[in-house]
């Protein structure tokens, strides 16, 4: 079965992707075993994220982005992600409503994700999806945040470059976006440039990436104003980024987010082994509301029970 | 592992009216299920595209205009050409009686016509989704 579907994702087949997409988001028990299988084939793919505040036209600007790289043909898959209901666990997917044109491009491949309750302005399946579609062989795989705030960055873990989109009529929110969002931009980009106070934007996304240049070396982040609408704008954009990328590739600057993304994945993959061997060790599905009780009742306190545990499961660890 | 039920709504043809599919599509969300939302005027192979690349486990179609007889089978029809045997279709809108009989010999699995409470609807994905699981 995991044969046949990973021999589907090399060959490029809609169908074994859009699956094994579906098995990632699921979580199935082959989902290891699956993503290990396409290791060797990943490494390919340029990987783009674009963010910004909810409305700033992410999706139609994509889509224009999309038009551009299929003109110099390239093959571009879309993860795009929308927040999951807190409450039902249910979700409106309506990003690819922008993205209509593309629909029937076998060139473009477009996938709509919800978030399942992870925060950071991903899902949970968005890194692990990446991979089938690098292994799929698209040139370009980009990202589509959830509309963000301030804290919702876990994008720049995934991306090698990040596109940060905003938009004029924010007004003096643009202050609140400089400490979070602001900080993880390769590539700025400020869209509905034929509104009225863009200029402004710009000029205060400026002066924010001029203090930021002070401090710190590397690679100047660039300004672009576009309309998606209008479809201005988008070509010198285009250019830019793979400019952009290309520099981060000289400058060594790829190679080094590349390592830190392996590093925080490792990271993940320990915490998450070690908890679930941890959680089957010590039974706390079934312990849980007795510990919980010995604490209410002032039996023990909460650091106290779970440092028994530890020297117990380190114990048993030694004498084997 | 924690399955979600994936459900494509769309309106194929030439049919501007997509009131009832937008409320079709807030109330299955509002049930706990992950609708894509694909709005109006695409083509039978537009829907089954994005069918395929959504992974999705049903397609919900919305019709006032009359053409439900050549657009929904249709829709099946590549379906099954593309190899997706499993998704389920249902349809809905203003849909003469006499007409559903031979929807559903096309393929059709349910018909929902105006008036139709949502938890019939809810009741139809709830009922059938054992089939799609995989």
């Amino acid at each position: 079965m995991i044969g046949k579907l990973v021999n589907g994702i090399i060959h490029g087949e809609t169908r074994s992707i859009a699956r094994a997409i579906s098995w990632i988001e699921n979580d199935v028990p082959q989902k290891e075993e699956l993503i290990d299988a396409l290791f060797e084939h990943t490494g390919r793919a340029q990987v783009i994220g674009i963010t910004g505040p909810p409305g700033s036209g992410k999706s139609s600007l994509l889509d224009r982005i999309i038009e551009q790289e299929r003109k110099r043909d390239k093959k571009i898959a879309v993860l795009a992600i929308d927040p999951s209901s807190p409450f039902t666990g249910g979700a409106i997917l309506g990003d690819r409503l922008r993205m209509q044109k593309h629909t029937v491009d076998a060139g473009v491949f477009i996938r709509s994700m919800a978030s399942r309750g992870h925060l950071g302005g991903v899902a949970g399946a968005t890194s692990d999806s990446v991979k089938v579609l690098d292994a799929a062989g698209f040139d370009l795989i980009v990202i589509e945040t959830i509309g963000v705030g301030q804290t919702e960055i876990e994008v720049m873990n995934i991306a090698d470059l990040v596109m940060l989109v905003l938009v004029p009529g924010l007004g003096d929110e643009i202050q609140a976006l400089k400490a979070g969002v602001m900080e993880i931009g390769d590539i700025f980009v400020v869209n509905k440039a034929d509104k009225e106070e863009a200029n402004r934007l710009k000029a205060e996304i400026e002066y924010v990436l001029h203090l930021k240049s002070e401090d710190e070396k590397g690679v100047k982040s660039p300004i672009f104003m576009t309309s998606a609408t209008e479809n201005t704008g988008i070509e010198e954009l285009v250019n830019g980024l793979h400019e952009y990328m290309q520099r981060m590739g000289e400058n060594g600057t790829l190679r080094e987010r590349r390592r830190r993304r392996v590093t925080l994945e490792l990271k993940k993959i320990i915490t998450a082994k070690i908890e679930a061997h941890v959680h089957k060790f010590l039974e706390t599905g079934n312990n849980l509301d007795v510990w919980i009780d010995q604490i209410l009742r002032k039996k023990t306190s909460p650091y106290k029970l779970i440092n028994e545990k530890v020297i117990q499961i380190l114990k048993e660890l030694k004498e084997k | 592992m924690s399955r979600k039920i994936r459900i494509l709504i769309s309106k194929p043809g030439l049919d501007g009216h997509d009131r009832g599919a937008k409320y079709i599509a807030r109330a299955l969300k509002d049930a706990g299920y992950e609708v894509i939302y694909m709005g109006i005027r695409q083509s039978p192979e537009a829907i089954v595209k994005t069918a395929i690349q959504e992974d999705v486990d049903f397609v919900g179609l919305s019709l006032l205009s009359g053409a439900h007889n050549e657009l929904f089978p249709e829709v099946v029809r590549l379906l099954r050409e593309q190899g997706a045997n499993d998704v389920i279709v249902f349809g809905g809108g203003v849909i003469p009686q006499e007409d559903i009989s031979f929807l559903k010999e096309q393929g059709i699995e349910a018909i929902f016509t105006p008036g139709t409470p949502i938890q019939k609807v809810i009741e139809f994905i709830e009922t059938n989704k054992e089939r799609v699981l995989h």
